[in-house]
């Protein structure tokens, strides 16, 4: 039982880090219907900002909390703004072109940022500051690092957050027509161009703050790190209906668990296989996913 | 463009030691400069300084193009027939070597031209089926010393089979769907690569696999048959020869026929399609396997040649590359591809120096054909409206 626990809080914290990357796929589904493949790099891209940041401000004696709020911060400026420049330059040109020339220059934005990040940071595995992570509550012998802690109140955070953007503000109200109809809401008065790179910039920032979760938890950022979690995103993003955010939440909590529940109890080795053998089957018997029930009403 | 540059700039030059500017900028500068002469070039075209250079060009090319419709196609196919046929005589152990592997690519490329080309479905999972081609002749030779030209059908079917199964499961997907689907059953498939030891031994993968053997008379002591392993790298190269050839007739054959026009029906207009009664979805799974069993007679080549098969060689990036390949050639057209396999394979190996840059140079290329010319550099004479939305 305490074995069943302990892989509980593994799974919320796991499935946190995917719910975050998967909210940047479904919105940008929603928005353009388009599957981003260069997310997964923006994620990367956060990580490497975050580790460079935290290591640059704890060697100058800063206190962990400014370190972590400082490197998120920044990781998620950095990559709003390098979503919106990738948007510009790869995505924009490409707006009344067919589906499979954006798919594939978004593909090929993500080989080349890939390669990019691997050219400039080196192939290697780059440490994040351990310091930060140490400690934690324990119930008998379930433990709850704060580093979880963090990860999964920082989440929680963000999602509110996103919420309260979408649901309650100007800015996700526009969001939200543009989803709907991109023409009818630029009749009334809707930047969609604009509104669709906040939206870039949103999910990209989410995935940074992904990015920087991840290298604390597991202690370490590589260059292609992006890719498999960002398909593990979008299996959570299609699980819960693609451009729906509260099912992207929940999918990416599912995916979260199923791996970490699946690593303990089946097999460690095939803990990936898991999370595509779901994404295939949801896309087989039910495509709109658990939350969507219709994609077109639901997209934002 | 100069937007993504100022933005890239500050993750490239920060490491955690501080500021490293030095070889940072030794990577960029080239990058840069790189995409700043294209960019110049094409302004100085559009305002069109180069029209003294490019019209006799273009002259000359259209005489030529006159020239070359007189003669008729199956001379120019067997002057290049020749020419291939001659290679290992005029080059040496390199140029072979180069020739080998890019003609594996035509081979894997024109698999995937029917897929992605022809019935229009986005496979990101190609690569998968070159994998599942590779390990089963692996798997033959090594537990059962099974020939090679036996198991180069059955590596075939294999690959079919597979398509067949993943297929039939995700056909009813269209475009991005498909795209996704397809890429998670490559990762599976590499998983299972890697992960079933018992098998295939893991990450390790298996060695000792049997080049392919022939019989060849022998008339020292009468006439005998003697088995003789193609262990030179001119003899392999024949083998690969054969194949490609075999495989450009089938696909142009496929192409040709009416399963070929009832795949570029699927592609320009599925619904379409489908009401002017074509079962396009058997006609999808068809186009699928018919890819798919290139792929696996690629990959058992590719296991006879190397002699080994590890997971490592059907990674992601691979399918991409495939796919990049048939994007830049043209999709759809037979000439595209194979120029496409030969821009990426040998080009790279002309610059040596720039090793490092090729997969970045491959994800920019891929983004800025779709930008600029997103029909391929030798698009199909019975074209495709790149430009229609979905």
């Amino acid at each position: 039982m305490e074995y069943f626990f302990q892989q509980l809080i593994n799974g919320i914290t796991l499935g946190s880090v995917y719910a975050l990357i998967a909210l940047g796929y479904t919105m940008v589904y929603g928005i353009i219907q388009l599957i981003n493949f260069a997310h997964g790099e923006f994620f990367a891209a956060g990580g490497y900002v975050g580790v460079i940041f935290m290591s640059y401000l704890l060697s100058q004696g800063a206190p962990a909390w400014v370190c972590l709020s400082g490197s998120l911060i920044l990781a998620m400026a950095y990559c709003a703004m390098l979503a919106m420049a990738v948007e510009k330059v790869a995505y924009k040109p490409l707006r009344n072109s067919s589906r499979l020339s954006v798919l594939l220059s978004a593909l090929g934005m993500s080989i080349f940022l890939q390669n990019g990040l691997m050219l400039t940071q080196g192939v290697y595995d780059k440490a994040y500051p351990t310091e930060l992570t140490q400690g934690g509550f324990e119930f008998g012998n379930v433990m709850l690092s704060y580093m979880q802690l963090f990860i999964i109140s920082l989440t929680a955070f963000l999602l509110v957050a996103l919420n309260f953007l979408v649901f309650k503000t100007r800015m996700g109200k526009a969001m939200r027509s543009t989803a709907q109809d991109k023409i009818m809401s630029a009749l009334v008065g809707i930047n969609s161009n604009r509104i669709i790179s906040m939206t870039f910039a949103i999910g990209a920032g989410l995935a940074a703050a992904a990015g920087i979760m991840v290298g604390l938890y597991y202690g370490s950022v590589r260059y292609d790190m992006g890719f498999v979690p960002g398909i593990k995103a979008f299996a959570a993003a299609v699980l819960g209906g693609i451009g729906n955010i509260t099912g992207a939440m929940i999918g990416g909590f599912i995916i979260g668990m199923v791996e970490i529940f699946a690593a303990g109890y089946i097999s460690g080795e095939y803990k990936d296989v898991f999370a595509f053998v779901i994404l295939i089957g949801v896309l087989y018997f039910r495509p709109s996913g658990i939350m969507g029930e219709n994609v077109d009403d639901t997209r934002v | 463009m100069i937007w993504l540059f100022v933005l890239l700039w500050p993750l490239l030059g920060v490491k955690p030691e501080g500021l490293e500017v030095a070889t940072t900028f030794s990577v960029w500068w080239k990058i840069a400069a790189g995409c700043s002469i294209l960019l110049v070039l094409r302004q100085l075209n559009s305002i069109g300084v180069f029209n003294f250079f490019t019209k006799p060009i273009g002259s000359v090319a259209v005489g030529m193009q006159r020239a070359s419709t007189t003669v008729p196609m199956v001379v120019w196919a067997f002057l290049l027939l020749a020419f291939a046929i001659a290679y290992p005589h005029l080059f040496g152990r390199y140029a072979q070597d180069v020739a080998i592997n890019c003609m594996v690519y035509i081979c894997l490329g024109l698999g995937l031209n029917i897929v992605v080309g022809l019935a229009g479905m986005l496979d990101l999972g190609y690569i998968a089926f070159y994998g599942l081609g590779a390990y089963t002749y692996a798997l033959l030779s090594v537990t059962y010393k099974i020939s090679f030209w036996l198991c180069l059908p059955l590596s075939a079917a294999v690959a079919g089979l597979g398509a067949c199964i993943i297929g039939y499961c995700s056909m009813r997907m269209r475009g991005d769907y498909l795209a996704i689907v397809t890429l998670g059953f490559a990762e599976i498939v590499r998983m299972v690569f890697n992960n079933w030891m018992s098998l295939t031994n893991g990450p390790n993968g298996i060695t000792g696999i049997k080049a392919p053997g022939i019989y060849w008379p022998d008339f020292t002591n009468g006439m005998t048959f003697e088995h003789l392993w193609l262990k030179k790298l001119s003899l392999i190269y024949y083998v690969i020869l054969a194949l490609v050839v075999f495989t450009i007739i089938a696909v142009y054959r496929l192409n040709h026929s009416r399963i070929g026009r009832a795949w570029e029906a699927i592609r320009e207009d599925e619904t379409a399609a489908e009401v002017m009664g074509i079962p396009t979805f058997y006609m999808k799974l068809l186009a699928y396997c018919t890819g798919a069993c290139f792929g696996g007679m690629a990959g058992a080549f590719y296991a006879a040649r190397m002699r080994f098969v590890s997971p490592e060689s059907f990674t992601f990036l691979e399918s991409a590359m495939v796919l990049s390949m048939v994007v830049l050639g043209g999709m759809g057209s037979i000439p595209g591809v194979i120029l496409g396999a030969l821009a990426l394979i040998a080009l790279p190996e002309i610059f040596r120096d720039f090793e490092l840059y090729r997969m970045l140079v491959f994800g920019g290329v891929m983004t800025l054909m779709m930008l600029f010319r997103p029909q391929g550099l030798l698009p199909p004479k019975r074209s495709m409206k790149a430009d229609k939305k979905d």
